[in-house]
Order: structure tokens, then sequence, then C-alpha cells
């Protein structure tokens, strides 16, 4: 018995061909719907995230800035965005507030808010870009996180900063982003201290990554070298997150 | 009924070698993947008023599940198709290229790109006079080649200036700023998304250049017309 090799000849009935393919195209549809929701491709996620979070790693530099804009760029009254209502925000009392410090710091001693507003404090008119797309300009006023951890005496060769909010929140950077000139520990927003549902005593802001990687109502600050995770990062967004 | 082997003097030929055909099978994958994960992350917060893309045709799982469990409308899972499908894009589009300069492919076949001739065979394919031969590109089908490879060009390079506005701040500003880039982004997808409804509606029309495309052969005697 000879193999015929495929038949190239062979006449494609042109209706078969439309049923076939159709019929295709619709199992891809029904299934399409949860192709998403199942270990193996989570599992692929988590590693091409992880391959991500290097590349992403590789291309920041700690002294490359963030754009910024001329004053009259920036938008009085911010995008407020969280997963729940805005007057659902934690009230935080201002005489009350200590913030934590745990870790590799030196000097763990809690901060009260007017010993935060009496640091050094320098503003930033930058982009705030939304994982979801849209994106704002705003200007912010607070201490560089680099001055901090220097004054707390933080161990700057640890790897991540992990940040713990009055409102269940928790977030973690990798230590060069934390030590980059434009984060900061923003205690205004557009030249008044951050309203309660922006975070008030204090955010991080982080103009070299997405919004959701900048906690509001920080109440902890820790230094570690194993990876804190985050709120949205352990819901399945990319850990690194830089913009 | 034994047929005759093709001959190049009876038959007009196509032929795919198998790189190209893998740099296509796997460019048609990523890129569905890209358009369905894309479509959930626009979705998310749409460029054009309130028009969304229908849940059905995007990827990204059950947004139910997703709402329920974690607050979330889906676009964390959309996400990562994005972010692992573009890898795959980049790798069967490089794929794609090289082959098609080195082995002489995109000068053999995609050209020459007049536009004259573009506007004369677009007008005879328009009017319904346009012989197709198989193994042969008329003058429109150049052009959309060269077009849509030059659309996933701009995908990456948009794709570039919204995922690294800081890091890559020079592509932003080439691209018009951040919320420009964006909706480039979505214009060259829009582009690409034309070419695949043309693209496929001639294949259907001649199935035997899928043949090609599937097998790496196909053929038919000279001067059938479509």
């Amino acid at each position: 018995m000879s193999i015929t090799k495929p038949k190239f000849l062979a006449d494609v009935d042109r209706r078969k061909f439309l049923e076939k393919g159709m019929s295709l195209g619709a199992l891809t549809l029904l299934t399409g719907c949860d192709i998403s929701d199942n270990d193996v491709v989570q599992g692929m996620f988590a590693r091409v995230s992880r391959w991500n979070n290097f590349v992403q790693k590789s291309l920041f530099s700690r002294t490359r800035l963030a754009p910024e804009y001329p004053e009259s760029m920036a938008v009085k009254n911010f995008r407020y965005n969280t997963w729940y209502h805005y007057d659902q925000s934690p009230v935080i009392s201002g005489s009350d507030y200590r913030l934590e410090l745990a870790g590799l710091i030196a000097d763990k001693r809690p901060w009260t808010v007017p010993q935060l507003y009496a640091l050094p404090q320098k503003s930033q008119v930058t982009r705030h870009v939304c994982v979801e797309g849209w994106s704002m300009i705003g200007k912010w006023t607070g201490t560089p996180l680099s001055v901090f951890l220097n004054r707390v005496g933080a161990d700057l060769t640890a790897k991540y900063v992990g940040f713990v909010c009055a409102d269940g929140y928790y977030e973690s950077i990798d230590m060069p982003t934390a030590l980059h000139p434009q984060t900061i520990m923003a205690f205004k927003l557009s030249d008044e201290i951050l309203p309660t549902e922006f975070g008030f005593p204090f955010k991080i802001r982080i103009p070299t990554k997405l919004g959701f990687k900048q906690p509001k109502f920080v109440t902890a600050i820790y230094v570690t070298n194993r990876n804190p995770g985050g709120f949205w990062v352990d819901r399945g967004y990319n850990w690194f997150s830089g913009t | 009924m034994k047929r005759a082997k093709p001959h190049p003097s009876t038959h007009d030929i196509q032929e795919h070698p198998g790189a190209v055909r893998l740099a296509h099978w796997l460019q048609a994958l990523a890129i569905i993947v890209m358009i369905g994960s894309g479509w959930r992350i626009y979705n998310s917060v749409p460029i054009f008023g309130d028009y969304r893309f229908p849940i059905w045709a995007t990827l990204g799982g059950d947004p139910a599940i997703s709402k329920i469990a974690h607050m979330d409308p889906g676009v964390a899972n959309a996400l990562n198709w994005h972010f692992t499908g573009m890898w795959l894009l980049l790798g069967s589009y490089l794929l794609f290229l090289l082959h098609g300069l080195i082995s002489g492919h995109f000068w053999r076949d995609l050209l020459p790109l007049r536009p004259r001739e573009i506007l004369r065979d677009f007008i005879a394919a328009a009017t319904g006079r346009l012989a197709h031969r198989l193994g042969e590109y008329n003058a429109v089908q150049r052009f959309a080649y060269w077009g849509v490879l030059f659309a996933v060009f701009m995908m990456f390079v948009t794709g570039l200036a919204i995922w690294k506005p800081v890091q890559l701040s020079w592509l932003t500003w080439l691209c018009g700023g951040y919320p420009t880039a964006r909706v480039l982004h979505f214009i060259f997808m829009a582009c690409i998304c034309v070419f695949i409804v043309v693209h496929v509606a001639l294949v259907i029309l001649v199935p035997k250049t899928m043949l090609a495309m599937v097998f790496g052969r196909a053929a038919e005697p000279k001067n059938v017309h479509h």
C-alpha cells in the first residue's frame, strides 16, 4: 500500500469548510468564558508575571524621573477610585494616629502626625496612571520615602518595603523604587492636607508605578526580604506594576 | 480518480515554508488573545463614551466569579492574558519578519508596492473583476500584508508607550502623550480587526489558501478564476 500525499487537489467543499470553521469559532467563544479559570492557566500567568517583574525591574532606573508638568495642568478635583464607596473610608483621628514601624528598621518608635508633617517636604506635579487605563495629573506634596527610611535607620539593602493601611489594604514595593527621588509620603493633594477619602494622614505617591501600588491611610511601614505581596497583587495583578 | 501531480506549467501553486506557517498560526493565536483580553481591559474604563465590548467576545474568565471573589471585574485575568500574549506575539512576529527578510519572501512576494496598482486592483476587486491566482498576491493584498505588519508594529509601539510612560517617556511623548497613545493603541487594534475580517472572508472564498497555510502547499489547474 502506498502512502498518498495530502490531497492538495481535493476540492474543498466551501459549505463544509464554512460550517466547520463556524463551529470551531463558536466553540472557542463558548469555552472562552472560563478558559482563564483553571490551575494550569493560572500557573502559567504566575510564571509569566514573575518574568514580567524581572523585565520591569531591569527597565527601571533609580535616576530616571517621571515627567513633571506645569502646575496649571494639575487636576483640582482628583478622581476617587477604590473598591468601596468613599463614605466608607476610614476616618483617622490626627491626634490618636501612630505610624508603626517594623522589620529591618533600627528605630521602630511610632510616629505621630505632627512629627510626620514636620519632615522636609517637596512637591511634584506628575501623572497618576491607573491599571484600568485612566490617568490624571495631580500635585502631591510630601517627604521622600528615602529621607524617612534613612531617618529611621532602615536596612536599605533589604529587598522590600511593605505598607499596611487602615482600610484593610496592603501593598509592597521593591527597595530601588522606595529610594527613588519621586517616591514620597504624600501629605497633601492639590496643596491641601489629604482629605479622608484620599488617604489621611498620608498616602505613598509613586509616579513610577501604577495607581494601585500607592497605598492610602498608611498605618504601618515595614522593611523585609520576603515579598509581602499586595491587596490586588494577591488577586492576580502584576506585583512590580511599574510605569 | 487518480489525478496528475500538479506542475507549475499546468497549475497555480501556493507554498508556505514551515517557519511561515508556524509564525502565521502563532501570530493568529496571539492576536486573538491580545484582542480578546484587550477588549476586557478596555471595558473597565471605555475610551469612547459608554461603549463596551460584549463580555462573550472578551477574554478574562468569568466576571461574576471575579466580582464575587475579589471585587474585580475580571481585569486581572485579562491583564494576565494580555501580558502573556504579548510575548507570544513578539516572538512569532519577529520570527515572521526575520524569515521574510532573510528568505527574500518579502521582496519576492510582497513587492512592488505602487499606489497606482493598488488603486487599480482595489477598484477591480470592489467591482468583482479581480481574478485570484493561487500563489500570487495582487497589489491590494501586498498592501494589506504590509499594512497589517505595520499595524502590529504600531501595537507594540503604542502598547509600550502605555505600559511604560515613565521608563520609556520619550516613546509616550512620540505617541502624543499617555491618553493619546491609548487611543492610538485602540485605532491600530481596529485596523487589525478590519484586516482579519477581510482576510478570513477571502479565505472562505478561496479555501485552498487555507490548505496551503496548514499543509504547506496547495495547487489548482491554471485559468480557474474565482
